[in-house]
């Protein structure tokens, strides 16, 4: 087993040559293929995203996958970006250098629509020990193919909520209602606001990206009655709902929220909740087990949790899964679902738990993992509202009209990476006091428009 | 003798063939070990440069399979017309004329102090140089996190630092990197790029001849007459080519606008690269990113060029004073 690490070194090259990048593509057409030079047993060639869960699984891998069934398996671990930038490619240009890649919620219709993946509920099917029924229905939703087939296996999953500092709370004789509405959210921003030297009330991301700020702002537009298309596709940006939406995420990040604001993303927000500078976040479920991680957290312990604010619907939690895809173009199919199957099986679960740890099972794909004692008691304090916040989640109707794709903080299309991320971007802006909510949303209605032309 | 005599003859006789073509046989002989080397520059240079050119004109985005066609110049007409380039055209005329313009008076101001003997000269000559050694990117993240973060940034502690010498209990909060986003790509920029200057005119002020200098000194100049009269002609050369290498270098910016803005607040510091980096790694328009690429190649060009004449029109009239 091999694992090679890519880090940022010689991305400033690649993307200020990316035109002459393209050049290479054409290169790369002619198919690496993957190298297996294992002794006598097949090997597969396996590219994950870098997150600790992914890490976790390349350590365990040889001594128990490799050790049972003899398929050697090549990790290849990038971030987040670089790995949508070259799982993207290769199976784009059929290059076929990898037998499974991790892909998630938002590329699964996209790529099954474009023919790019294998159907995988056969080989789930016939696999007794893998219990498919297990499986959380919003993720088998956001998996699978207008067929109704999976099309990608989850490895863990995650809504989004609530986070608090509950000393700070209890300082103020505040209660955070488990189910807040962003009214009472915004009022108690607004009260914790400075409640110790240099403490602001909330943080919300303000960094550009359709996966970054797009995210949680999505989920409020979604509760506010927004939306970015209708269900045939009349782009909704600059609409009264969307725009009172994005002015109330807006006014509540630069009065009460974190500082830097439009500079903050998900890590930068895990910071200042961990070490004392906000008093609430809202953001990923998944967050939860580095907040209760003493050894980088000051506020392990002391985290109180609420289900993610609304304000017209019920339910306002994101949806979001990690998932093992596999091309069309390997050749190694029954290798590929093999490690697969094993890596979001149940086994695989219990074997992290007892290895590593319970709280870092990669957790949030089955109803199972909540039942079992021991995660239970490591996932005291969240596992229960994120097992919940998962369930409501309704990827295919997640406000209050009916949508033209399945997703809840994205809209599933290969322009909205391109869509999201330049509205954030005048979003973020307005944040910073750049520009305002008005113009940023009517630029943006202009360029969903654009994207719109394609699909009515 | 008798053979001597047709010699010339022939010579006369065919006076562009025989020698010329012996000469080419020659030259070419010489050539031809060096040939597969010139082969290999071209193809690993000028053919990606072509690959390029071609891709410019087609209408390719790779999560659209199977809807590639040509699409003759109108890549090239969404780059001259889509808002967004044109801002970030704009934004990388900025970037590159200040980040420049600053870091060669800096570097000048640097390097005619160092021309000076003074001791612990090696040392200072060390230190100034460094930061243009440290990778780009990791530049740009100690910039954006151990000097501009508002947090726990220099630039704020300090300011902090002061505030509480001064009795106040805590100095302002600055959000450096979005209150002032371009001249927070431009100063770590500059910080880079003024050691390079520094070195390059410290070469010429070193290659100055010194009975010149002390002609002037015997004949009652003062220093800034000897500075504005010799020096700074002498320097010319030396000086174009510090702005036509740092234009090239700057134009192609892309880690400090990647890692300490991310192009924004808005479209405030999306240069060039970054623009087009969203194009091929966001929106996956393969056609527009390479026309893009393509105006960028001609643009530096363009750009270097003017540069060059402004300033060798400017020193032509000190001359001509």
């Amino acid at each position: 087993m091999t694992i090679r690490k890519i880090t940022h070194a010689g991305r400033s090259t690649r993307a200020v040559l990316a035109a002459v990048a393209a050049g290479s593509m054409l290169a790369a057409c002619s198919g690496a293929g993957g190298s297996s030079s294992g002794g006598g047993g097949e090997s597969i060639n396996v590219l994950m995203v870098g997150n600790p869960q992914m890490e976790d699984i390349a350590k365990l891998t040889k001594d128990t996958f490799t050790k049972d069934t003899g398929i050697k398996v090549n990790f290849t671990i990038l971030p987040e970006n670089e790995l949508r930038d070259k799982v993207t490619q290769d199976i784009a240009t059929q290059a076929g250098q990898y037998d499974v890649a991790t892909i998630g919620a938002y590329e699964v219709p996209i790529w099954h629509k474009n023919d790019w993946l294998h159907e995988l509920s056969s080989y789930a099917g016939k696999d007794s020990a893998f219990d498919e029924a297990d499986l959380l229905k919003p993720m088998v939703q956001s998996l699978s193919g207008d067929d109704g087939k999976l099309y990608a296996l989850p490895f863990y999953g995650e809504s989004s909520m609530l986070m608090y500092n509950k000393e700070v709370m209890a300082e103020k004789g505040i209660t955070v209602p488990e189910k807040p509405t962003w009214q009472q959210v915004a009022d108690i921003a607004a009260k914790v606001d400075g409640a110790r030297p240099g403490m602001k009330g909330i943080c919300l991301r303000g960094l550009a990206g359709w996966g970054e700020l797009g995210a949680p702002l999505t989920t409020v537009v979604n509760t506010f009655g927004g939306t970015w298309f209708t269900k045939d596709w009349k782009a909704q940006v600059n609409s009264a709902e969307f725009k009172k939406a994005t002015n109330f995420y807006v006014d509540l990040v630069r009065k009460h929220g974190e500082v830097g604001a439009p500079q903050a993303g998900f890590t930068e927000c895990l910071n200042a909740l961990s070490q004392g500078k906000v008093a609430m976040w809202y953001d990923a479920t998944s967050a939860a087990g580095s907040l209760e991680d003493p050894k980088s957290s000051k506020i392990a312990g002391k985290v109180g949790y609420a289900y993610a604010p609304v304000d017209k619907t019920d339910s306002s939690g994101w949806l979001w899964t990690w998932a093992w895809a596999m091309p069309k173009t390997t050749k190694k199919a029954d290798a590929a679902s093999k490690f697969m199957l094993w890596a979001s099986g149940k086994d695989y679960e219990k074997l992290v738990g007892e290895k590593l740890g319970w709280s870092r099972v990669p957790a949030g794909k089955r109803a199972s993992t909540y039942e079992l004692p021991e995660y239970q008691k490591a996932a005291s304090a969240f596992g229960d509202i994120t097992l919940k916040s998962i369930e409501q989640a309704n990827p295919t109707d997640p406000g209050v009209q009916p949508r033209p794709t399945v997703g809840v903080q994205f809209v599933a299309v290969p322009e909205f990476q391109d869509l999201g991320t330049k509205v954030t971007q005048e979003i973020s802006a307005a944040i910073a006091g750049k520009t305002s909510v008005d113009k940023a949303l009517d630029k943006g209605q202009k360029l969903a428009e654009e994207t719109a032309k394609t699909y009515q | 003798m008798t053979t001597l005599i047709p010699a010339p003859k022939a010579v006369r006789a065919h006076p562009p063939h025989q020698p010329g073509r012996r000469e080419t046989v020659h030259k070419w002989r010489r050539r031809f070990p060096l040939l597969p080397a010139l082969i290999f520059t071209v193809v690993v240079t000028q053919l990606p440069f072509v690959a390029t050119l071609i891709i410019s004109t087609l209408q390719w985005n790779i999560l659209k399979p199977g809807e590639r066609h040509f699409t003759g110049l109108s890549n090239y007409a969404f780059v001259f017309t889509d808002e967004r380039l044109r801002t970030a055209v704009l934004n990388t005329i900025v970037l590159t004329a200040s980040v420049v313009s600053i870091s060669m008076v800096l570097g000048l101001g640097l390097a005619l102090l160092l021309d000076r003997r003074f001791p612990g000269r090696g040392l200072a000559r060390t230190l100034l140089i460094t930061p243009f050694l440290v990778m780009p990117v990791a530049a740009a993240l100690l910039w954006k996190h151990a000097i501009y973060n508002p947090d726990y940034g220099l630039l704020n502690g300090t300011l902090n630092a002061l505030y509480r010498l001064f009795g106040a209990e805590n100095g302002p909060t600055i959000d450096w990197v979005s209150n002032s986003a371009m001249p927070a790509v431009v100063v770590a920029l500059v910080w880079q790029w003024t050691p390079f200057m520094m070195l390059i005119l410290l070469a010429g002020l070193q290659a100055q001849p010194g009975d010149v200098l002390e002609a002037a000194r015997v004949d009652g100049a003062s220093a800034m007459a000897t500075f504005r009269f010799i020096t700074l002609p002498h320097l010319r050369q030396y000086i174009e080519l510090g702005v036509l290498l740092g234009t090239i270098y700057v134009v192609q910016t892309f880690d400090a606008v990647f890692t300490i803005t991310q192009g924004g607040p808005g479209s405030q510091t999306t240069n060039l690269p970054y623009e087009i980096y969203l194009t091929m790694f966001r929106k996956y328009e393969y056609g527009e990113a390479a026309a893009a690429g393509v105006v960028v190649v001609i643009g530096s060009i363009v750009v270097a060029t003017f540069a060059l004449r402004t300033i060798a029109s400017l020193f032509r009239e000190e001359v001509s004073r």
